[in-house]
């Protein structure tokens, strides 16, 4: 078994999830693909999310490290993740920081676990931002193009 | 020209309140400035040499009169009367005092303006052909498209910490009149032949750019169609978002991914995340399109005179280099220079902003542009109104008639605010414009595009000058190479250093010398650029060192 580098639940601050969060065994992708029972992930900015879509009905979570915040890798492998049907657990883990909120809700991700807890007052702000949203992403919105051209 | 509906209205202001909470943040220590450093940059905010630095976006570079008239009240209340146009089509303010930039950006919205990624690594503001909508040779008016990529890369979720800043310029001619090929991403609206009179579409050109290694952008797909226009230009996003370097920010920019991959390798990697977007479908519903093309009809040009009475000399010099051929025979687009011979390139001052805006109101349709070469634009001016309008512009100071020529400097800000700068670059290009003019050779020399950067980061277009000069730092001394050749338009090649460099009183001496070969050795109707590239730079070297 390999070693749990993950998260642990009480670290999550805001899940915007039903379900039972999962307290597994968090891998590496890599060991994630060699080993068939892997549940749960952890997706550092180098790795491609595409290696863990043959696997994506086994996971019930993944994370994806922002070892700094300004490294916007993690975003494009959330709405991969996303875009391949992925329902999961998708937790934003590391340097994440009031200001990323909003972009990485709408990338799909649905919990958060930032390394320093943020302002409750300013998260629940940020999460707010956008009455409405330019583009199509992974949070299915309706955007703005879409709702002026409403039949 | 675009109005926000509620919608658009509604996202800025809600940037202007997020930003209000930021620097609320910031001040009470909730941010470091680490951490504000980022979204102070989303919003145009620099730290530079004497004070803060605003940026504000101006859209392809269109405005009305009651946009430029808001920017000359900014200039007056929180900088120190007069604001300075840039390459990429916005106007920069130099003296912002941190506390302020919350109430400009407020003052800003209120005229549906905004400063939202004006820096930062995020999409840029888009920037376009500045005859766009009136030269006779486009083939559409590419604003369209442009505002198309306003909306799907303002806030874009995945897009906001690329790896590097990412630059996209949107044209519909043959001519390049927007340095497309040295943007992060270049597009050329087109059109093909099909049964219906027309396809529209776009090619991409990707990996282009100045600073430290300045590269020409490779076509990578010579037709997207339009309906598909936005999908692919997220996929070319997405490969850069995924695989630009992260580990040094000087190879960090996309032309270096796409010059170490190669371009065929990410153009084949564009291609497979374009067919896989596709199926998730992100592109906006097609009326959309059709909704922005409306706000951007022609005006109701009328008939009219096509010549001028040219019996006043300088009114005839200014119509012959100012004025660019428009697709409505009775009116011409008219340049004002903000060049003067000595001045600040690009600067203007509130009382010139405001003497543009009454003209732009009166004679040309309520419509202006900011132009790359940093200068602006009446767009639709009936031939029967040139004389007024010049007299005008004469009066505030603003008829210099010196488009494309050796006094249109494109000069960045330089040592005089930068802090990255070696060198000077604004007193050198008020020297050498006024030499130019003093001796009368401005005229004697014709088209002659000189660019200056203070330093390698190259914001003055010097690779892309018909000569260029860069400030290099030499033990502590000023000083400047000189490079020859290079061309931002549909010709568009890079510039060759001459030699060893100059001190600022040596660099424009050489500038002279160098137009001194020019004129001995020049074919009949050749452009500086034209006898460099049919002599090569061997009888220039010989004069310079020789
Ligand atoms: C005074 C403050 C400024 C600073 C600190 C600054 C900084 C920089 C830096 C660091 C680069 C190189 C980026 C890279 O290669 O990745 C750059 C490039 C550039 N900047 Fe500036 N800049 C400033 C002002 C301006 C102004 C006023 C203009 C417009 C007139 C401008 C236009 C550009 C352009 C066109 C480039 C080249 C884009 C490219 O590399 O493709 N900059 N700037
Ligand atoms: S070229 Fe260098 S000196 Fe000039 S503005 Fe850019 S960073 Fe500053």
């Amino acid at each position: 078994m390999a070693e749990d580098i993950g998260t642990s639940p009480d670290e999550v601050q805001f899940r915007f999830r039903e379900d039972e969060i999962v307290d597994h065994g968090t891998v590496t992708v890599d060991a994630c693909c060699d080993q068939t029972n892997a549940t749960a992930v952890r997706i550092e900015p180098g790795d491609d999310a595409r290696l863990l879509l043959p696997f994506l009905d086994r996971l019930a979570l993944v994370e994806i490290n922002f070892p700094a915040f300004n490294d916007g890798r993690g975003y494009s492998a959330a709405r991969i993740l996303r875009e391949a049907g992925y329902t999961g657990e998708l937790r934003a883990v590391g340097d994440v920081g009031v200001d990323q909120l909003s972009h990485m809700r709408r990338c799909g991700f649905d919990s958060f676990a930032p390394d320093k807890r943020l302002d409750e007052e300013d998260a629940a702000r940020a999460f707010a931002t956008w009455a409405n949203v330019y583009q199509r992403a992974a949070d299915a919105r309706r955007t703005i193009a879409d709702k002026r051209h409403e039949a | 020209m675009y109005k926000y509906d509620l919608y658009d209205q509604a996202m800025v202001d809600a940037r202007v309140a997020e930003f209000r909470d930021q620097a609320r943040r910031r001040l009470e220590g909730k941010l470091t400035e680490d951490q504000f450093k980022p979204l102070r940059l989303m919003n145009g905010l620099y730290l530079q040499l004497h004070a803060y630095m605003l940026r504000v976006a101006i859209p392809y570079g269109t405005l009305d009169s009651r946009q430029l008239e808001m920017l000359a009240d900014i200039a007056e209340r929180y900088d120190r009367g007069y604001g300075h146009f840039t390459t990429r089509q916005n106007i920069q303010y130099n003296w912002i005092r941190l506390e302020d930039a919350a109430d400009i950006l407020a003052d800003l919205a209120k005229v549906e303006m905004h400063a939202i990624q004006t820096s930062g690594n995020c999409i840029r503001n888009i920037s376009s052909d500045h005859f766009a909508g009136a030269a006779a040779d486009e083939v559409v008016d590419p604003r369209p498209y442009a505002e198309l990529m306003r909306q799907w890369s303002s806030f874009h979720p995945e897009f906001t910490y690329l790896p590097r800043k990412f630059k996209i310029a949107v044209i519909a001619s043959d001519k390049d009149r927007a340095a497309m090929r040295l943007h992060d991403i270049g597009v050329r609206i087109v059109k093909r032949a099909n049964d219906s009179g027309g396809e529209v579409g776009a090619q991409f050109y990707a990996g282009g750019g100045m600073g430290r290694t300045p590269m020409i952008a490779p076509l990578i797909r010579d037709f997207v169609p339009i309906e598909h226009f936005i999908t692919y230009a997220e996929a070319c996003l997405r490969v850069y978002n995924r695989y630009g370097r992260r580990d040094n920010k000087y190879k960090a920019r996309i032309k270096i991914l796409v010059h170490e991959l190669g371009a065929a390798e990410y153009t084949r990697q564009v291609e497979e995340e374009f067919a896989h977007l596709l199926s998730v479908g992100v592109e906006p519903p097609r009326e959309e399109l059709a909704r922005i093309a409306a706000h951007f009809a022609d005006p109701a040009f009328i008939d009219g005179p096509k010549t001028v009475d040219r019996s006043d000399p300088d009114f005839a010099l200014w119509v012959d280099r100012n004025t660019h051929r428009h697709k409505h025979d009775a009116y011409v687009s008219a340049v004002i220079s903000l060049k003067p011979a000595g001045g600040i390139p690009g600067d203007a001052t509130a009382e010139q902003m405001r003497v543009v805006a009454r003209l732009a109101k009166q004679y040309s349709f309520d419509e202006l542009r900011v132009m790359h070469t940093q200068n602006l634009l009446l767009p639709h001016v009936r031939i029967a109104d040139l004389h007024a309008v010049w007299s005008a512009l004469d009066a505030a100071g603003l008829a210099a008639p010196n488009m494309d020529t050796i006094e249109d400097i494109i000069a960045c800000p330089g040592l005089d605010y930068c802090s990255l700068a070696n060198a000077r670059s604004i007193p050198l290009a008020q020297r050498i414009s006024e030499r130019f003019a003093e001796t009368g050779r401005t005229e004697v020399v014709g088209e002659l595009k000189l660019k200056i950067s203070g330093c390698i980061n190259a914001c003055g277009h010097h690779h892309a000058g018909h000569i260029g000069i860069l400030g290099v730092d030499k033990k502590g001394v000023e000083n400047y190479q000189l490079s020859l050749g290079g061309s931002e338009a549909e010709d568009v090649s890079l510039a060759k250093i001459t030699g060893p460099g100059f001190d600022e009183d040596g660099v424009i001496a050489a500038v002279e010398k160098v137009t001194d070969v020019y004129l001995a050795s020049r074919a009949e109707g050749e452009r500086f650029l034209d006898t460099y590239r049919r002599i090569g730079m061997e009888p220039f070297k010989e004069a310079l060192y020789g």
